[in-house]
């Protein structure tokens, strides 16, 4: 391997795009987490008693937990109380049109290639668009209400939809969940709310983009997407931040509910600043994603592309309890610099004939760490199920490293459970072949890598997958010396 | 256009080229023949800039100093290499590696890039050459072909690339004898005034297809003897049993050679 050695000096200079900041006006809650700051984000968001109760009894078990620290990551001691939970950019109380939102806002998402005027997006893709704590618009509201859907902030839906959010939050990852959802459930601020009724296909991608532009905040939003009896919706997310020398948390949410014959694909580009070549800031990306199949014949599929981030910590998972149910988990995560990734996914079985895929693709260079950790857990109850899964690992270059931790619990006799798992390393044999037909060094491992992630890549959105392709090239920059 | 002048190549202690010297004229086919071991692959890969050998001599193509120049230069340059055992490279599609390498020596010579529409009407052309099948395009590089199709896939890309020095290296390993014509015929259809080409190879057969101006005989990582075509058909009535005597090889090939 001794071309593909590692250029720390070329590494440091691998450039984040997205590491701007823009100066907005912003609402910033006290410094710290406690009861009064819990009631300010509540009274501010003018929430009804129920969720400021949940809210609480979220916190109060909260305090009474431990960080884990079973994951296969390193990082110094959080200090939760020297974070801003709160950040919003200040705007009137709402928005009548687009035109209204703050012009620098718009120029920030039109910075960040993401239009906000309607006219200008591609007409099959609606965006939802959260800076720091808050929504800040959310695009084809009007057009989705015809057909029935439902796309908004999650504040919106408090309070327009009260019985629906109170019927689902917390459904699949209820308060108690982990640590890390239970301070999502105290503090969190916003996100996006998606409910597709029966029989109803959603006439246009959803999609919302997450951007933290203040410092020393955290993220901590919410979101829940419904999908009622035969009902079906793609969505995306994206996620950029600015470069910061402190790391920034973002402990997020999602919880996906797929009733009988629906389906649910979620497709996640992550591209958090993921700190300098020397490990120095970048977001910890602590993230808690569960769907739940709870129809017979349902599917939920999460695809994710995990770029950036100085830690990655998640596994996007889906209680498969509707009979005959279909979970798929199709993941890219890439560990560059001193990155560190650990996730997987959780495929729960409990109704009979349910299926998954699992089929991960990792990528360590540089000092880059990965970890794939997943579980397979097959009920007695779940007769006939099956699963498939399939992990590969990608070196390039010498000092990084690729990890396997695959949990797998089978309670019945009736089950098939398959795994692969393959760790290789971007051959000299294959370089030269590249090269020598004229493709320069850098491009040629870009193409190997994207050709090793293609799998996963042909999962993704049109528009997603060329993105994806164009993150891992800039990841890659600066890895063969 | 090519002159190789006391060409040496050492792997860690293993001295596999011993002074090589080679002239070849623009136009003109050369056959290196000889047994395991004699270095013959070797030459083929120092020429293509292959890591890890260590070199000394002078090897001047085109009047440039070929040896100080990287493979992709090289490639630029117009220095093919058909692979002995070309390489699998999954997930990324035959035919779009082609377009990459053709679109990179096109960036590198100032010269437009093809897209993929006008790429998909050259590459459809040149496929007839070898008479390959369209379906093969679109699946990953190597990865599952028949040996056959291998080489057929070779010669292929030297078809698209148009280089100026050809080095073919064992290209008539592992073929039955209707792939080996196919292949013969797509090199002798690239044959041309401006287009030189030096074809590795341990059997006679290969030279009954496509015919060299010129023979060298390869042993112990040297030229031993040179000589017309009529070279080849001795060496394959009295086989390399004689030159043994002359040299003793230093090391074995890899394993996969045919024999």
């Amino acid at each position: 391997m001794s071309s593909v050695s590692i250029d720390v000096a070329e590494l440091a200079n691998r450039e984040y795009q997205y590491g701007f900041v823009t100066d907005l006006d912003t609402d910033l809650a006290p410094r710290g987490l406690n009861e009064d700051v819990i009631a300010l984000i509540s009274s501010k968001k003018g929430e009804p008693e129920w969720l400021l109760e949940w809210r609480l009894r979220a916190y109060h078990h909260w305090i009474t937990l431990t960080e884990p620290r079973w994951q296969n990551v390193k990082y110094e001691p959080i200090d939760y109380q020297d974070i801003i939970y709160y950040a919003a950019p200040k705007q009137k109380a709402s928005i009548a049109s687009l035109d209204e939102v703050d012009p620098e806002v718009r120029a920030m998402f039109d910075k960040l290639g993401i239009s906000l005027t309607e006219q200008e997006r591609l007409s099959g893709v609606a965006i939802d668009a959260v800076v720091d704590s808050v929504s800040v618009t959310t695009t084809f509201k009007e057009k989705l209400a015809e057909a029935g859907v439902i796309f908004c902030s999650f504040s919106d839906a408090v309070k327009n939809h009260p019985d629906l959010v109170r019927a689902y939050l917390g459904s699949v990852v209820p308060y108690r969940d982990n640590f890390f959802a239970t301070l999502n459930s105290a503090i969190f601020t916003d996100g996006s709310f998606c409910y597709i009724p029966r029989g109803v296909r959603c006439p246009m991608e959803l999609s919302t983009y997450f951007r933290i532009n203040a410092a020393d905040t955290g993220q901590f939003e919410r979101t829940l997407i419904v999908a009622e009896d035969g009902a079906s919706v793609s969505y995306l997310e994206g996620c950029t931040a600015p470069m910061r020398d402190e790391h920034q948390l973002h402990a997020a949410v999602v919880e996906l509910v797929a009733l009988e014959g629906a389906s649910i694909k979620y497709s996640t580009v992550q591209n958090w600043y993921p700190g300098d070549a020397e490990g120095r800031g970048g977001i910890y990306n602590f993230v808690t994603k569960r769907g739940k199949c709870a129809g017979a014949n349902s599917k939920i599929s999460w695809t994710q592309v995990e770029t950036g981030s100085a830690i990655t910590w998640k596994y996007p998972g889906v209680v498969l309890q509707g009979d005959n149910s279909v979970g798929e988990f199709y993941s890219v995560a890439v560990s560059a610099n001193h990155q560190q990734a650990d996730t997987g996914t959780k495929m729960i079985h409990i109704g009979k004939n349910t299926s998954s895929t699992i089929v991960s693709k990792a990528i360590s260079t540089g000092h880059g760490q990965n970890t794939y950790r997943g579980l397979v857990k097959i009920l007695r109850s779940a007769e006939g199920a099956k699963n498939h899964t399939q992990c590969d690992s990608l070196l390039v270059g010498p000092d990084c490293g690729a990890h396997t931790f695959p949990y797998i619990e089978v309670k019945n006799s009736s089950s098939e459970v398959e795994h692969e798992a393959s760790t290789s390393k971007v051959s000299e044999d294959q370089l030269f072949y590249c090269r020598q037909r004229g493709i320069g060094e850098e491009e040629a491992v870009s193409m190997i890598v994207n050709g090793f992630c293609r799998e996963v890549f042909n999962e993704l959105p049109m528009e997603f997958a060329v993105e994806a392709q164009r993150l891992l090239s800039v990841s890659l920059e600066g890895s063969v010396g | 256009m090519l002159r190789i002048e006391n060409l040496h190549a050492k792997v860690g202690n293993v001295e596999v080229l011993r002074g090589v010297n080679l002239e070849l004229a623009a136009g003109e086919v050369h056959a290196i023949m000889g047994p395991n071991g004699s270095g013959k692959s070797t030459l083929a890969h120092v020429l293509a800039g292959r890591e890890p050998y260590e070199v000394t001599g002078r090897v001047l193509y085109e009047d440039r100093d070929l040896l100080a120049m990287t493979p992709e230069e090289r490639a630029t340059a117009g220095v093919f290499l058909a692979f002995q055992h070309p390489v699998e490279i999954p997930g990324v599609g035959n035919l779009y590696l082609l377009r990459t390498a053709f679109n990179s020596i096109r960036r590198a010579r100032g010269l437009e890039e093809l897209g993929p529409v006008e790429f998909l009407g050259l590459a459809e052309e040149k496929m007839k050459l070898v008479e390959m099948d369209r379906s093969f395009m679109n699946r990953s590089v190597n990865e599952g072909f028949s040996g056959g199709e291998q080489k057929r896939n070779e010669i292929f890309q030297m078809a698209i690339l148009e280089p100026k020095l050809a080095i073919l290296d064992e290209t008539d390993s592992g073929l039955d004898i209707d792939a080996l014509r196919v292949v013969a015929n797509g090199v002798n259809s690239l044959r041309s005034p401006e287009r030189t080409m030096l074809v590795i190879t341990h059997h006679q057969r290969l030279l009954e297809y496509i015919i060299p101006d010129r023979v060298h005989v390869m042993a112990g990582g040297r030229i031993v003897r040179s000589g017309g075509k009529e070279l080849a058909v001795e060496l394959e009535a009295h086989g390399y049993a004689g030159l043994d005597q002359l040299t003793t090889p230093l090391r074995s090939e890899p394993v996969g050679v045919p024999q």
